[in-house]
């Protein structure tokens, strides 16, 4: 395993260093010391390695991932995770706001809570928090899958597109165009899989599904009370 | 952007250590406000004596008489102790109005940064490392403290500019974000007769809070019916005589993060400020909720 203490080192250092690896690299396995909520840890890595970072970071943890798997032993600041492609990134602590956002790909796992704008305009990534969430998640999220354990802040999806949500706890309130659907077998599976996945202890029966009423794509001049 | 520091200690152990705990929080700070630094400092207080703090772009023109010149105007007894482009005078609590007035008069080119029994406002523009320096923050101890680290969006890069701002005895208050209804509420608050010196929004935030105070409103009160009155976005930090406060506005877009063990708390606009205070590894560590009034006391 590679050890890389961020006090020591410096932080361009470390991202040059996770960058520099490809699919073929044999340094499949580093741990990342002392991050102390620095900015930007792990960003832009497009390798299969495994990432383990020693701590809480700051802002833009893990952005724009590839292939990696970033695992955080502490809490992360605004923007874990964010325009994720794919691979994994875990949180075991909290997340700040916008969580996930943009993210095209990938599993985000938060264990803990996580705040505002959660998976705000995801695109096909998908995030399974363990806790709750804050205001504005999954505002204009286009696609992907957003589950939470516990409790949703207000206007949850507000101005959805097709991005499916998952709600086992209370939900404060519904954003525009966002309505409670029907939950079928294909849902009960799909949230098997990513409550697996994600190793959260929950059955899919005791979550209620949120989508689009589509009401919102064009704009209908009786609609702008609504936007 | 702007940072925030904050630290609120329940242990009176660590109160020789406020001022360095809170140096190192405000200088980690820096890259979200290099453009002035302040600190409120609230300390050791005398009975029935109140402090101003003085701030001059001469100070030992301005400061060399001081004392005995204000002494001679209002009757009374003053100390003054100078720091750098600071002094803080200390005479009878019931004399700090009378002494604001024949400072005014006295050396017109003073501006008053705080008064009250306990506090004491240190704020100048340039580096928070080099404003530190400056006022040997770190030597500094006390019961609880607020600092700032500024990044000007709605005013100049002034020492009036710089936070934290104090607008009533013993409070004080500093601010990420801007308020957008800043110029209709000054003129307001200035019909109403609250004191508003700058043209900086922080300050009519501050402003704004005071006047509801003097109006009858707790601190609590006052802080929940800022979340009706001003418009923008807002973190606010707020220190009295023995209280810690924060509020988020209900967007909550700038950032907040608060810490609590049993021997304090402690609040930074992002974590690591707070990364090297003792014992944070085993800390409560939360954000703050929007809309929602948070508040400590001795």
């Amino acid at each position: 395993m590679q050890t890389y203490d961020v006090a020591e080192n410096g932080l361009r250092g470390l991202n040059a260093a996770l960058q520099a690896q490809s699919d073929e690299t044999n340094q499949t396995s580093w741990e990342v010391q002392n991050p102390k909520g620095s900015h930007a840890i792990a960003v832009g890595l497009d390798a299969p390695i495994e990432v383990t970072v020693k701590g809480s970071t700051g802002y833009y943890c893990a952005g724009m991932n590839q292939q990696a798997t970033i695992r955080v032993e502490g809490s992360v600041g605004p923007g874990v995770a964010e325009n994720m492609m794919s691979g994994t990134v875990v949180v075991e602590g909290d997340a700040s706001q916008y969580a996930g956002a943009t993210g095209h790909g990938g599993l985000l796992v938060i264990k803990g809570n996580a705040s505002s704008r959660c998976g705000i305009s995801m695109k096909g990534i998908d995030i399974v928090v363990h806790g709750n969430i804050g205001h504005m998640s999954a505002f204009m999220a286009q696609a992907g899958n957003l589950v939470v354990c516990g409790d949703a802040g207000d206007a949850l999806g507000d101005s959805l597109y097709e991005a499916r949500l998952f709600v086992r706890g209370s939900v404060k309130s519904l954003g525009a165009d966002c309505i409670e659907k029907e939950i079928r077998p294909e849902h009960l599976e799909l949230l098997a899989d990513l409550l697996e996945r994600a190793g959260a202890n929950a059955r899919p029966e005791e979550f209620k599904r949120y989508g689009s009423a589509r009401q919102l794509y064009n704009f209908d001049v009786d609609n702008t009370a609504a936007y | 952007m702007c940072g925030i520091v904050g630290l609120f200690l329940k242990d009176r152990a660590l109160e020789p250590e406020l001022g360095s705990m809170l140096t190192d929080m405000l200088v980690t700070m820096t890259d979200r406000g290099p453009d002035s630094a302040g600190i409120a400092i609230y300390g050791a207080e005398a009975d029935g004596a109140v402090k101003l703090t003085v701030q001059s772009d001469t100070p030992e023109a301005d400061f060399a008489t001081l004392a005995v010149d204000l002494g001679a105007a209002i009757g009374a007894e003053v100390t003054l102790r100078a720091n750098s482009t600071h002094a803080v005078l200390e005479l009878a609590g019931d004399k700090a109005d009378q002494a604001r007035q024949a400072v005014r008069e006295l050396r017109p080119g003073l501006r008053v940064m705080s008064d009250g029994a306990a506090i004491e406002i240190y704020k100048e523009v340039g580096l928070p490392r080099d404003v530190a320096d400056r006022f040997s923050l770190s030597a500094m101890s006390g019961s609880h403290g607020i600092g700032h680290t500024r990044m000007a969006t709605e005013s100049a890069v002034t020492t009036e500019g710089a936070h934290p701002f104090n607008t009533g005895s013993d409070q004080c208050l500093v601010h990420n974000g801007s308020l957008s209804n800043h110029n209709v509420l000054r003129r307001k608050l200035k019909r109403e007769g609250v004191r508003v010196e700058s043209m900086n929004d922080t300050e009519v935030g501050a402003a704004y809070l005071t006047w509801k105070m003097q109006n009858g409103s707790t601190l609590g009160e006052a802080l929940e019916s800022s979340l009706k009155d001003l418009d923008g976005f807002f973190t606010f930090v707020v220190g009295t005589k023995d209280g810690f406060g924060v509020v988020r506005d209900p967007i909550a877009c700038k950032p907040a993060v608060m810490a609590e063990t049993d021997k304090y708390v402690a609040f930074g606009s992002e974590y690591r400020a707070l990364v090297n205070l003792p014992g944070i590894e085993d800390a409560r560590v939360w954000e703050p909720e929007p809309a929602t009034v948070y508040f400590w006391s001795h």
